[in-house]
């Protein structure tokens, strides 16, 4: 089983990221379930979102403690969250910043990647919305799912034009990780 | 069979449900964690997809369930949902409701309550109406949960039976999760599902009188006659599970469900969510060679006596896990019902209780490995505390 926490700020999408990577890890043929941890939400309290994806059906009913991947989508918030809590050694922290991976002091023997989704969202979505993006990323980064399963999943949760800019700021990220050249 | 998985949340899988099943009177109040379900239903009713069917809108759970009383008595078949102070506002209805044996089925998302105010999940909502003479049922997943509702109806309305039911969900760990399920297939629920065709309906050309006055001479027997309802439930929740498995393929046993359990020394047993959780536990520790099972409690009322007497009759020690507490006796209400059913029985076997994630506090499989553990050691030297918390924080007190 792999399992996958999201840390954000209430407004940026968390849960719909967990949602998407659920619709889409099912799309390639595994179980999955995605869901919150919800607090009483207001936009920009950080907050959580859980993702197990398995090979046979999820039983398994508590939160994440041990996540093999994170995902960061807001660089700030690791000045007050412990967003490498529990992360395995040899997994992998996904941050959405501008600056590098040894600009982070995180206290982890997960592998600390990152991508600046906010100026991919900004020049394809034109919005800095990047919960979709930073999908295409995992996807690159970890090869644990397909790029077109997320965006398959991307474009049928936000039909039309904004799920046609999604997808294509999905594959981007996608490449970005040096997947798919 | 039926076939076709899909990604949903839980309120949808629910809403879904209850729109297959042809529901004629919808009556409900939004509140956390139920709000979502209510709104799928809402949607629903706006595309045209519930044919023949009202979505009454109300000010307070306490006049949704009362429109319902009026709905149900003229042969509608009906149905709420609500969740913690919802359900306690509901109080006195849920006695109007059973008294007149109207088969209203509402999804309890269940919810802890106030004070202090929690929006997360645990029991005592749904367990603090346990004598209100509606049946209670208590669901593992989103399939299970789907496939529950329209069990309930069925169970509910049948002539024998004729009470009130709720099917309880986890709030936020079942209504807000994401997960594969199949959803009833309109063409196979009308299979299962008949319509609901009471024998007695207010009618103004054959007047007739509900819920009416019952002075000593009478009121005993209505009570009497409300519990021979509940008596005949738990054959017919059995029933409708068997019948739902010829139909859609899918089953998780009637009253109870066991896993592992033929064997085991130690024997937990809970409801609801939790249940998936001890299932992996279950695993890892039969991988390490200790003899432990479990029994999942679907139905809480009417209570399974003879199936648990069954059930635990080889088992060294049994361990309940309850997300209630009775306050004053220091007990979930599991574990209170388990010990009763076992005195005066020829089954002799020590019980201990747990009580734990109680106002949405997490259970990771830690916390039961811990019950596990204080559970072996109660075989070995005898049981040292009888009912306490497993996830205390000391530090808080």
């Amino acid at each position: 089983m792999k399992e996958i926490r999201i840390h954000g700020r209430g407004g940026q999408g968390s849960v719909t990221a967990a949602e998407l990577l659920a619709v889409a890890a099912f799309e390639d043929g595994k179980y999955s379930q995605a869901f919150p941890a919800f607090g009483v939400e207001r936009r920009g309290a950080p907050i959580m979102a859980f993702t197990r994806i398995n090979e046979q059906f999820i039983r398994l009913r508590s939160q994440i403690y041990e996540p093999d991947y994170v995902i960061v989508q807001d660089a700030t918030l690791i000045e007050t969250v412990d967003v490498a809590s529990g992360a395995k050694p040899g997994g992998k922290i996904l941050i959405n910043t501008e600056f590098s991976p040894d600009t982070f002091d995180l206290d982890t023997e997960a592998e600390v990647i990152t991508i600046d989704a906010t100026r991919i969202a900004l020049d394809i979505i034109g919005r800095p919305i990047v919960n979709t993006i930073l999908l295409g990323a995992f996807a690159g980064a970890t090869g644990e799912i397909r790029v077109e399963s997320i965006q398959n999943a991307v474009a049928e949760r936000f039909p039309g034009k904004v799920g046609e800019k999604n997808s294509q700021a999905v594959l981007e990220a996608y490449h970005r990780m040096g997947a798919g050249q | 069979m039926s076939g076709k998985m899909t990604v949903v949340e839980g309120s949808y899988a629910v809403a879904h449900s209850v729109k297959v099943c042809r529901p004629n009177v919808i009556s409900a109040y939004p509140i956390t964690p139920q709000t979502h379900i209510v709104e799928d239903l809402s949607q629903f009713m706006a595309d045209g997809e519930i044919p023949n069917c009202e979505y009454i809108n109300v000010e307070s759970e306490f006049s949704a369930l009362s429109a319902l009383i009026g709905a149900s008595a003229t042969g509608a078949r009906t149905y709420s949902s609500t969740s913690s102070q919802g359900l306690e506002l509901m109080h006195e209805v849920l006695f109007n409701a059973s008294g007149m044996r109207l088969p209203i089925v509402m999804t309890i998302v269940n919810r802890a309550v106030s004070a202090p105010i929690s929006i997360w999940n645990d029991h005592q909502d749904s367990i603090s109406q346990r004598d209100t003479g509606w049946i209670q049922l208590y669901a593992e997943n989103l399939q299970e949960m789907s496939d529950m509702t329209a069990q309930a109806f069925k169970v509910a309305e049948d002539k024998d039976v004729m009470l009130p039911a709720m099917v309880c969900m986890d709030g936020f760990i079942l209504s807000h999760v994401f997960e594969p399920v199949i959803l009833l297939e309109q063409e196979l629920t009308d299979e299962f599902l008949p319509t609901y065709g009471p024998e007695h309906i207010l009618d103004t050309s054959n007047p007739l009188s509900f819920g009416a006055f019952a002075d000593p001479s009478a009121y005993t027997e209505f009570r009497y006659l409300q519990q021979k309802g509940m008596d005949v439930a738990l054959g017919k929740i059995e029933k409708a599970a068997e019948d739902f498995k010829k139909i859609f393929g899918r089953y998780y046993g009637g009253l109870i469900e066991p896993y592992m359990a033929e064997d085991a020394e130690i024997l937990l047993m809970a409801m609801g969510s939790v249940v998936g959780t001890i299932k992996d536990v279950v695993d890892k520790a039969r991988s390490q060679g200790i003899k432990v099972g479990l029994i999942k409690v679907r139905t809480f009322r009417p209570f399974p006596v003879e199936a648990i007497h069954s059930a635990v009759s080889d088992a060294a020690i049994v361990v309940t896990l309850d997300k209630n507490i009775s306050i004053g006796l220091n007990e979930g209400a599991l574990f209170t019902e388990v010990k009763s059913c076992l005195y005066n029985s020829d089954i002799s076997v020590p019980v201990m209780g747990f009580m734990l994630g109680h106002g949405g506090r997490d259970i990771p499989m830690s916390t039961i490995q811990m019950i596990i553990d204080k559970a072996a050691q109660a075989i070995k030297s005898g049981i040292k505390v009888e009912s306490e918390y497993a996830d205390l924080r000391g530090e808080l007190l």
